[in-house]
C-alpha cells in the first residue's frame, strides 16, 4: 500500500492538478485544454441545469402567459389577471417571518428545498358599476422545489469558499432536488421524438408512417398504415381504420391527381396509391361533403355526450389528426402536404426496404429533463388551481349577501401547486390527467455510496420501454451512439441495453425560438408551400424544407441553404444548438431547433485544416479566451446526430483529409463519467468495462467534502482513500482525484496458499493493520418526540443512574438523549422517552407521572460490533415535533469474505489473511498488500490492468502520476507501454514488471518471476458483517409455524427442493425427516383409522374423538408437519375431503 | 534435484557426462556444484532456487552433503557494511536460507516493542473519529527501550513496569487558524495516568487518594534508564490531527509490550529483508560495441570498460553486488549466451529498517536470542 501519510483533506489536492491541467500542449494543437472549460462553463450536470434554468427562466413565464386570466362566470367584469410570474428566492415562511434556505439545511432539518413562486396580478375589486381595477405585486402563488445549482439556487455562482461555508461541497454536481430532506434525482427520460414522421412496420409486418403530435394544446397519435394493399388512417377518435382516400377528400383534395401530384409522379407511386383510391371510390365517396359524411359515421361517440355535436370529424382532422400542423382559417392544404409527404416517405420504404427508419436510431430520440417534466406538471397544477380559484370565486359572487369588499386575490388556491409539485417529485408518479400522461419511477433517491455514483446517477437515462420485453434492438450498441451515450456504461441483467448514461461531453438541447428560424429560412430563399402545386414539391433537385417536423417549403439549392444556415449558426445569428441536416435520402434540409436533442461540440475544419490553431490554445491557457469565446468566434460548433450524418469527423488532427468537415476535441469523450475512471479500458475485454462502470458506483471512499456534516441513512466511508496512481484525464476532470473511492494496493500476481481461488484474494494482515481497506459505516436513527391531539405530548426524561435498567442507560446524558462518543452496544437505550397513556380527547395539560408510559428507544446492532453515537442531531420537522436523529458509526476493518475490485470489473472476496512474515518479499524488500491469482486474467483479458499495474510501478518509482485515459496514447493522455517500460528499467526494475521474489515462509527464491506493482482498488460495499447469519432455533412464522425466513428477521436456513433431492437420491431418509420436519414444524394430529380424516382432542371428555365417525374408537396419533395439517384442513374446506390411509 | 537438465547445464558447463571421472574424485562436478550453490537467473524464471538437504545427496559422488557445526563455524562470516541510527546493512556468509529467513521473520513479528495500545479519549471534536485517531496513535513509533517492560496480560493491573502514559491536549483556539497535531505533543506522564476512576468503585478505600487507570507505585523517571532519557515518540513530525478552530483532543494514551504478531505497530523494523548475493559473469569476453551496449543497458551500472590495449575495449563486471536483477543486460537475442546472472545462495545481504525502538544491530542480537530461545526450548522438549 503506497500510504499517502497524511490525513483525508490534503489541502494540496486542489492545487496539484490545476497546474497540470495547465501543462504544456503536446499534439499538433492539443485541443484537451476545452475539456476542462467546457467542463468549467457547463458542469458535469449541463444538461439538468440548463434544463431546469430553461423552465424557471422562460417557460414558465409562457404557462402562465397561457393561462393568463381568471374571470367569474357569475360576474364576468370581475376578473383577474396574471402579469408577471417569477421564481423568487429559496426560502419558506417560520412563524410569519421568512427564512432563507440552503440545501444543507434542508437536507439536516427533513424539508422541501423551494422557492416562492412569485406572480404579479391585476384584478378588479368592487361591484357592480364601481369597478377598480387594483394591481399586486409579488403575490406567492406555491412554492417551487428548486434544483440545486440552478439560477435560483443559493449555490448559484458560489465560489468554493462560499459554499463550504454554507456546507455545501464544493465539488457536488447538483443538478437534484432536496424533498423532505431526502436528495431527488429526475432520471432524463428517453423518447422518441415528438412531431416526426417515423416509417417503420408495425407486428404484423406492415408498412406505416407514424407521427406523436405534441402542440401546447393537444397530444395525439396519427398511424398511417398499408395494410393488403390498401392505406388507412388510424387514429383513436375513429372507431376504425378510415381510407386515407376519405381523409384527403375531407380535406378538401378531392381530385385524385392532385393526391397523385402531390405524392409524385413517379409510376411506381401512383400504382401502390391505386388500390386506396379504388376502395374510396368503392365507398362512394367523392366529394370533400361526402368524405365528411363518410368519416362522421366512424368518430368514436364521446363517452358523456348525448347529443351529437355536428361536424365532429372535421374538428378532428383540424385539431387532432397530425394536431403539429397548425390549420388557420380552415385552410388544410399544409396537413394535405403532410400526409401526402408521409405517404411518399411509406411508399419508397415499401419500394426500398433501406428507407425504413430505425427507431434505435439516436437522431430519433429525445431526452426528456427536468424542466420539460416540471413544465407539464406546474401547467397542470396551475391549471388546476386557477379552475379552483375560479369555482371558489364563483360560489363567493353567487352568495346572496356577500360582504361588500371583494378582494379576489384573496381566492387564490395556495396550496395545490406546492404540495403537488411536492408530491410528485418525492413520489416519482407523474400523474398528469390533462396530458394524459402516468408514469411511474421518475425520480429517485441520490445515490450517494460514492462520489463517482452520484455523478453517474445525474447521467442516467431511463428506457422509454418496460424492462421485461425481450428484444434485442433497442439494447444493441447503436453506432450513432458515438460520442453522446456512453458505450459502456449500463447495467447487467433486465436492463442491460436500456438504461444508458451521457457520455462526458454530451448536451442535450432545450427549446429554442422557432419564429426567427422561419423567417430568416423564408430570406434565404424556400419557396412557401402556399405557392407551389402538388407537381413542384417532388421535383429533383428541389428539397423539402422542415422545422422541427414542420413542412416550411422547399428549396432548390439545398446545400447553400444548409451552408448559409450554418454561418448564420456559427456567427451566433441564430442559437449554437439549431442543427441543419441535409437528407439526401429524403430529399430534405431537417432543421431541429427543438428541446431534447443530444449534441456534442466538435471542432470546426475547413478543407480538412483545424480552425483552432496554437494561438487559440494559448489565449485559452492564459485565461483571455473562454469555451464561450470559441463557440462564438466560430471554431467550435454542436453538432447534434443528425446533422453529424452531413459532417466527416476526423479523429485526430493529422487524420483529416481533404473532406473532412469537423474534428474531435478527444476521443475519450465518448465515455462518460464512470468509464472514464478505468485506465486503459480500451486494451480491456469490453464487458469488463461495463461490470467496472457498476462497480464504482458501490465502492467506498470520499462521497463529498461534506461527507461528516450529512445525516444520510447509510453512508459507506474510506478511512485512508487515495487517488489511483494511475489517472486518467476523466478522473481529474470530474473530481475523483479529490473524492477518491479506493486505495492503491501493491499487487502480487501470483497463487498464494490455496485461499485465493476463484477470484479471492489473499491479503497481508500488516497492511490491514497499518489501515488499508478500513472503512467507516454509518447508520442513522431517528426519534420522534410528538405532540398529541389533546395537547400532551411525549417527553424525554433523565434516565436513573441505579436500578436494574441504569446499565442499559449508561450512554445517556442527563437530558435522556444519548451523548456523542459512547459506545453503544445492542440493547443499549439511546432516548428515554416517556408518551402519554392517553392521546386524545379533552385537553390535558399538566400530566402526572404516572400518565406517562416508557417509550424508550433501543439500539438493536449486530453482536460484536462496537458501534460509537458518532452524532445527535436535534431538529424541528414540518408537524413541529422535536425529531432527533442519531448517527451511530462503526469502523471496520477487512475480514474475510469482504469484496474488492479493481478498476477493471475483476471483483473478488478477501480469501484469507496473512501475517506479513508469510509473504513473499522482494529483492528490495517491498512486501505486497494484497495476492492476487493469475487465473484471473487468461478469461477475463484485461489487458489493462496490467498496463494499470506497469503504469503505477513506474509511476511510484519515478514519483509522476502516470495517465491511461481511454485512447489517449497517440495524443499523450495515456502513456504507453514502452515509455513505461523504459521507466522501470531506469530504476532498476524489470521492463516487464516482473520482480525476482522470495518465498516468506521458506526464505529461498521463487521459481518464477512475480508479477508485482500497485494496483488501484476499491472496497465494495458488500461485507460480510452485514451479510453472515446463521440460527439455531429461532422465530417462526404464525399461519405455517415453519421457521421464518431471511436474515432480517433471524430466520432459518432453508433446505430447498434442490438439497431435498439430494437427500432423495442419497437416501437419507432420517435426514429428510429430521430437516423437513422435526426441526421445522412437528405437529401432532389425532387421525381416525376408518374414514381417514382428522379428529380432534377433546380435553372435556379426556378423549380423543372423530368428528364425521362422531366417536373416538379408531383414533391414532401421527406426527405431521404444521403446513402439511394446514393443507388438509384447507382442501376439506374447500370440500375436499383428503382422507389418509392409515 | 540430483538429475542433471541437460539442456540447462549446456549453458554453464562444456563437459559431457563421458568427461566425468570414473571415480569419485570427492568434489562435485562443476555444474552439479553450481547447482548447489547458485541460483541461476534466467530470462523466463530463475531455477535451482532449492537448497539440498538431504546429507546423502552427493553421496554417488563422493561428497558428503552434511551440515557440520565446525564447517559452519570456519565458514560463516558477517559484515557490515552499512550502519546508521536507525538503518543497517550487513552480510550473513555462509548460512542456510532458512535461517537467514528464521531471523527475518523473528524481526519483523516476534521482537516486542511498547506501542500505544489503550487509549482513554477524554474530548474529541476533531474530525478524525476517536477509533481513528487511536489506531493513529497507535501506530507512532515511541523511542524507548522494551526490554525495560514486561508483558501486560489480561488480569494485569497497569503498573510502572508494563504500561507507559503518554498525554495529548491539543486545542486551536477559536477565531485562529487550522493547527496540525504532531506526535511531538504527546506527553510522557512518568507518573501514570491522570485520569480519575469513576467514582462508585473506590467506594471502599476513600481515605486514600483517588484511584485513577494505573496504579504506579513510583514514578518512572525515578528509574535510571529513564531519568536522563525521557520517553517520547520516535519522530516528532507525525501528523496526528488537523484541527480547525474551536476543536479540541484531550486524551491519555497507554503503551504496553507487544509483538508484530499481534499487530504491526509493535514491529520493531518498518522492515527487514535479504537478498542473496548478486554474481554476474561474462561467459565469453564482451568486447567493442557491444561492451559499450552492455555498459549502457545496466541501469545500476554493474559493468565498467576496461582498455585491453590497442584500443580494444573489454566489459568487465565491476559492481556485481549492485544488481537489482532487471535482466536489462539478458533481454534480446543472443545476450543469454553472453551474460549469467546468478545469486549466491549461502551469502545473503541482509538489511534493516529499525522503526526507532532499538537500533538495529540491537535488534538483530535480540533476534539472535529468541532463535536461540526457540532451539534451546525445541531441545529440552526433545530431551
Ligand atoms: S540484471 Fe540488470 S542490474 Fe543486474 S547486471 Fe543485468 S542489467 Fe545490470
Amino acid at each position: 500500500m503506497v500510504s499517502n501519510g497524511d490525513l483525508v483533506d490534503q489541502p494540496q489536492w486542489a492545487g496539484v492538478d490545476k497546474e497540470f491541467l495547465a501543462a504544456p500542449v503536446k499534439s499538433a494543437v492539443d485541443k484537451f485544454q476545452l475539456l476542462p472549460e467546457f467542463l468549467k462553463v457547463r458542469g458535469l450536470v449541463k444538461q439538468h441545469l440548463d434544463s431546469f434554468n430553461y423552465f424557471v427562466n422562460t417557460e414558465i413565464k409562457k404557462i402562465v402567459a397561457a393561462n393568463n386570466e381568471i374571470r367569474s362566470q357569475v360576474d364576468p367584469k370581475l376578473y383577474l389577471r396574471y402579469k408577471d410570474v417569477r421564481i423568487g428566492e429559496p426560502s419558506r415562511m417560520v412563524d410569519y417571518v421568512t427564512e432563507k434556505l440552503t440545501p444543507q439545511k434542508c437536507r439536516i432539518s427533513d424539508i422541501t428545498y423551494a422557492a416562492p413562486i412569485l406572480v404579479n396580478i391585476e384584478y378588479t375589486t368592487g361591484s357592480g358599476n364601481s369597478l377598480k381595477v387594483q394591481e399586486k405585486r409579488e403575490l406567492t402563488i406555491g412554492r417551487m422545489p428548486i434544483m440545486l445549482r440552478s439560477s435560483c439556487c443559493a449555490l448559484y455562482g458560489k465560489d468554493e469558499e462560499e459554499l463550504a461555508s454554507l456546507g455545501e461541497c464544493p465539488l457536488d454536481p447538483g443538478g437534484y432536488f432536496v424533498i423532505k430532506g431526502t436528495e431527488k434525482v429526475i432520471l432524463i427520460q428517453e423518447q422518441l421524438s415528438k412531431n416526426r414522421i417515423i416509417i417503420d412496420t408495425d407486428k404484423k409486418g406492415c408498412v406505416q408512417a407514424s407521427v406523436t403530435s405534441s402542440t401546447a394544446a393537444t397530444k395525439s397519435k396519427t398511424v398511417i398504415r398499408m395494410e393488403k394493399e390498401k392505406i388507412y388512417l388510424y387514429l383513436n377518435q375513429f372507431k376504425t381504420k378510415v381510407p386515407i382516400m376519405a381523409v384527403m377528400k375531407a380535406m378538401g383534395m378531392e381530385s385524385d391527381q392532385e393526391v397523385v401530384q402531390m405524392v409524385g409522379r413517379d409510376p411506381r407511386y401512383s400504382a401502390l396509391l391505386l388500390p386506396s383510391i379504388e376502395e374510396c371510390a368503392k365507398a362512394n365517396v367523392y366529394t370533400q361533403h361526402q368524405a365528411l359524411e363518410y368519416l362522421e359515421k366512424q368518430v368514436k361517440p364521446l363517452p358523456y355526450a348525448s347529443t351529437r355535436t355536428e361536424k365532429r370529424a372535421s374538428s378532428i382532422l383540424r385539431d387532432i389528426f397530425i394536431a403539429n400542423v397548425p390549420v388557420h382559417d380552415n385552410n388544410f392544404r399544409a396537413k394535405c402536404i403532410y400526409v401526402a409527404v408521409m405517404l411518399r416517405r411509406m411508399m419508397e420504404a415499401i419500394l426500398n426496404k433501406d428507407a425504413m427508419d430505425d427507431k434505435d436510431y439516436v437522431g430519433n430520440k429525445r431526452l426528456e429533463l427536468s424542466g420539460q417534466l416540471l413544465s407539464l406538471l406546474f401547467e397542470d397544477l396551475f391549471k388546476t388551481m386557477n379552475d379552483e380559484s375560479k369555482k371558489l370565486i364563483d360560489t363567493v359572487l353567487g352568495k346572496p349577501n356577500r360582504s361588500s369588499l371583494f378582494d379576489m386575490s384573496k381566492y387564490i388556491v395556495r396550496d395545490s401547486i406546492t404540495v403537488g409539485l411536492e408530491r410528485t417529485l418525492s413520489t416519482g408518479n407523474w400523474d398528469v390527467k390533462r396530458f394524459r400522461m402516468h408514469r411511474k419511477g421518475m425520480t429517485q433517491v441520490v445515490a450517494r455510496l460514492s462520489y463517482i455514483g452520484t455523478v453517474g446517477h445525474m447521467t442516467k437515462i431511463s428506457p422509454q420501454f418496460e424492462k421485461s420485453r425481450k428484444v434485442s434492438g433497442p439494447r444493441a450498441l447503436q453506432p450513432s451512439q458515438w460520442g453522446m451515450l456512453c458505450p459502456c456504461d449500463t447495467p447487467e441483467g433486465e436492463a442491460c441495453g436500456l438504461v444508458k448514461n451521457l457520455a462526458l461531453m454530451t448536451h442535450v438541447t432545450t427549446d429554442d425560438e422557432e419564429g426567427p428560424i422561419i423567417s430568416l429560412c423564408y430570406c434565404l430563399g424556400v419557396e412557401d408551400l402556399e405557392l407551389l402545386s402538388g407537381e413542384e414539391l417532388h421535383m429533383p433537385n428541389s428539397y423539402l424544407i422542415m422545422l422541427n417536423g414542420l413542412i416550411l417549403g422547399k428549396h432548390r439549392k439545398p446545400q447553400r441553404f444548409a451552408t448559409a444556415m450554418r454561418k448564420l449558426r456559427r456567427a451566433g445569428k441564430i442559437g449554437e444548438f439549431v442543427s441543419i441536416f441535409v437528407n439526401e435520402k429524403q430529399h430534405c434540409v431537417y432543421i431541429a431547433s427543438d428541446g431534447g436533442r443530444v449534441c456534442r461540440p466538435l471542432v470546426i475544419a475547413d478543407k480538412g485544416v483545424s480552425r483552432i490553431k496554437e494561438h487559440h490554445m494559448k489565449e485559452l491557457k492564459d485565461g483571455v479566451r473562454t469555451f464561450d469565446t470559441f463557440l462564438r468566434e466560430g471554431l467550435i460548433e454542436y453538432l447534434d446526430v443528425n446533422e453529424e450524418n452531413n459532417a466527416l469527423i476526423a479523429l485526430y488532427e493529422g487524420e483529416a483529409t481533404e473532406e473532412t468537415t469537423h474534428i474531435e476535441i478527444e476521443p475519450f469523450t465518448i465515455l462518460g463519467v464512470c468509464a472514464g475512471l478505468i485506465p486503459y479500458p480500451h486494451h480491456n475485454q469490453s464487458p469488463r468495462n461495463t461490470y467496472q462502470c457498476a462497480m464504482g458506483k458501490q465502492a467506498m471512499g470520499n462521497i463529498a467534502y461534506n461527507q461528516l456534516c450529512r445525516m444520510d441513512t447509510l453512508l459507506y466511508l474510506l478511512v485512508y482513500p487515495q487517488r489511483p496512481l494511475l489517472t486518467t484525464r476523466t478522473i481529474e476532470l470530474v473530481g475523483y482525484d479529490k473524492l477518491g473511492a479506493g486505495q492503491n494496493a501493491t499487487v502480487a500476481v501470483m497463487s498464494y496458499s490455496g485461499y485465493d481461488i476463484e477470484d479471492a484474494i489473499v491479503m497481508n494482515k500488516s497492511s490491514l493493520d497499518r489501515g488499508f481497506g478500513r472503512c467507516i459505516v454509518m447508520k442513522k436513527m431517528v426519534a420522534l418526540s410528538q405532540k398529541y391531539e389533546n395537547g400532551a405530548s411525549d417527553r424525554i426524561i433523565c434516565p436513573p443512574r441505579e436500578g436494574y435498567e441504569a446499565e442499559r442507560m449508561q450512554i445517556l446524558d442527563d437530558d435522556g438523549i444519548a451523548a456523542p462518543g459512547e459506545i453503544i452496544r445492542t440493547h443499549d437505550i439511546y432516548i428515554n422517552k416517556q408518551s402519554p397513556t392517553v392521546t386524545r380527547g379533552a385537553p390535558a395539560p399538566n400530566l402526572p407521572d404516572s400518565k406517562y408510559k416508557p417509550s424508550r428507544q433501543t439500539y438493536k446492532g449486530p453482536e460484536g460490533e462496537t458501534a460509537v453515537l458518532d452524532r445527535v442531531a436535534l431538529c424541528t420537522d414540518r408537524n413541529n415535533n422535536m425529531n432527533i436523529k442519531f448517527m451511530v458509526r462503526h469502523t471496520r476493518r477487512p475480514e474475510v469474505g469482504d469484496k474488492f475490485s479493481s478498476r477493471h470489473g475483476q471483483k473478488g472476496v478477501c480469501g484469507t489473511i496473512i501475517q506479513q512474515e508469510d509473504f513473499p518479499f522482494s529483492e528490495r524488500g517491498i512486501c505486497p498488500d494484497l495476492i492476487m491469482n493469475p487465473h484471473g486474467f487468461p478469461s477475463r483479458m484485461t489487458v489493462g490492468k496490467m498496463i494499470e499495474l506497469l503504469g503505477s510501478k513506474a509511476g511510484v518509482s519515478s514519483g509522476r502520476f502516470h495517465y491511461g485515459s481511454a485512447f489517449g496514447e497517440p495524443s499523450g493522455h495515456a502513456d504507453k507501454v514502452e515509455v513505461i517500460s523504459e521507466t522501470l528499467v531506469k530504476h532498476g526494475f524489470s521492463y516487464n514488471g516482473k520482480d525476482f521474489i522470495y518465498s516468506g515462509i521458506t526464505g529461498l527464491p521463487l521459481q518464477a518471476y512475480i508479477f508485482m506493482g500497485p494496483i488501484y482498488y476499491q472496497k465494495l460495499k458488500h461485507m460480510v458483517l452485514d451479510k453472515m447469519h446463521a440460527r439455531g432455533s429461532g422465530p417462526r412464522v404464525m399461519l405455517t409455524r415453519q421457521p421464518t425466513e431471511g436474515r432480517s428477521k433471524n430466520g432459518g436456513l432453508r433446505v430447498g427442493e434442490m438439497e431435498r433431492d439430494c437427500l432423495i437420491a442419497y437416501g437419507a431418509s432420517m435426514l429428510i425427516y429430521e430437516r423437513l420436519m422435526i426441526s421445522s414444524d412437528p405437529f401432532e394430529v389425532k387421525v381416525c383409522r376408518k374414514c381417514g380424516l382428522l379428529g380432534y382432542h377433546n380435553y372435556k371428555l379426556k378423549a380423543d374423538v372423530c368428528s364425521t365417525c362422531k366417536n373416538g374408537d379408531n383414533i391414532s396419533t401421527m406426527k405431521l408437519p404444521y403446513a402439511c395439517k394446514l393443507l388438509i384442513q384447507s382442501l376439506s374446506d374447500e370440500a375436499h375431503a383428503f382422507s389418509g390411509g392409515l | 534435484m540430483e538429475s542433471t537438465d541437460g539442456g540447462d547445464e549446456e549453458r554453464t558447463t562444456k563437459g559431457s557426462a563421458w568427461d566425468l571421472p570414473d571415480l569419485p574424485t570427492g568434489t562435485l562436478p562443476p555444474h552439479i556444484q553450481l547447482q548447489k550453490t547458485r541460483v541461476v537467473c534466467n530470462k523466463e524464471a530463475p531455477t535451482n532456487t532449492e537448497n539440498v538437504q538431504y546429507a546423502g545427496a552427493y553421496a554417488a559422488a563422493g561428497v558428503d552433503n552434511t551440515v557440520r557445526l565446525d564447517d559452519f563455524r570456519e565458514n560463516f562470516r558477517v559484515e557490515v557494511i552499512k550502519l546508521t541510527e536507525d538503518d543497517m546493512e550487513f552480510d550473513l556468509i555462509g548460512l542456510d536460507a532458512s535461517i537467514a529467513n528464521a531471523f527475518r521473520r523473528i524481526l519483523i513479528s516476534e521482537l516486542p516493542t511498547m506501542a500505544i495500545e489503550k487509549v482513554l479519549i477524554a474530548n474529541n471534536t476533531s474530525v478524525v473519529q476517536d477509533e481513528v485517531l487511536a489506531h493513529r496513535l497507535g501506530l507512532i513509533p515511541l523511542n524507548v527501550d522494551p526490554r525495560l517492560f514486561e508483558y501486560m496480560s489480561e488480569n494485569d493491573t497497569a503498573n510502572e513496569k508494563n504500561t507507559i502514559v503518554f498525554k495529548l491536549h491539543a486545542s486551536c483556539a477559536k477565531g485562529g487558524s487550522r493547527i496540525t497535531v504532531k506526535s511531538e505533543e504527546l506527553k510522557w506522564l512518568p507518573n501514570g495516568s491522570e485520569f480519575l476512576l469513576a467514582k462508585g468503585n473506590s467506594a471502599s478505600n476513600q481515605d486514600s487518594k483517588q484511584k485513577t487507570y494505573t496504579s504506579f507505585s513510583c514514578s518512572q523517571d525515578s528509574l535510571p534508564e529513564f531519568a536522563d532519557n525521557p520517553i517520547a515518540p520516535k519522530h516528532a513530525d507525525i501528523i496526528i490531527a488537523k484541527l480547525a478552530p474551536g476543536q479540541e483532543i484531550e486524551l491519555e494514551a497507554h503503551a504496553v509490550k507487544g509483538m508484530g504478531k499481534t499487530h504491526a505497530k509493535w514491529s520493531p523494523v518498518a522492515t527487514a529483508w535479504y537478498r542473496m548475493l548478486p554474481e554476474v559473469l561474462l561467459l565469453k569476453p564482451i568486447e567493442g560495441d557491444e561492451a559499450e551496449e552492455l555498459v549502457k543497458k545496466c541501469p545500476v551500472k554493474v559493468f565498467d570498460i576496461e582498455d585491453i590495449g590497442r584500443g580494444v575495449k573489454r566489459a568487465t563486471v565491476a559492481r556485481p553486488r549492485n544488481c537489482t536483477l532487471c535482466r536489462e543486460c539478458i533481454r534480446g537475442d543472443g545476450w543469454e549466451k553472453l551474460v549469467a546472472l546468478r545469486r549466491v545462495k549461502d551469502h545473503f545481504i541482509f538489511t534493516i529498517e529499525s522503526t526507532g525502538a532499538l537500533p538495529p544491530e540491537v535488534l538483530f542480537t535480540e533476534a539472535v536470542k529468541i532463535l536461540e530461545d526457540k532451539c534451546e526450548r525445541v531441545i529440552t522438549e526433545l530431551s
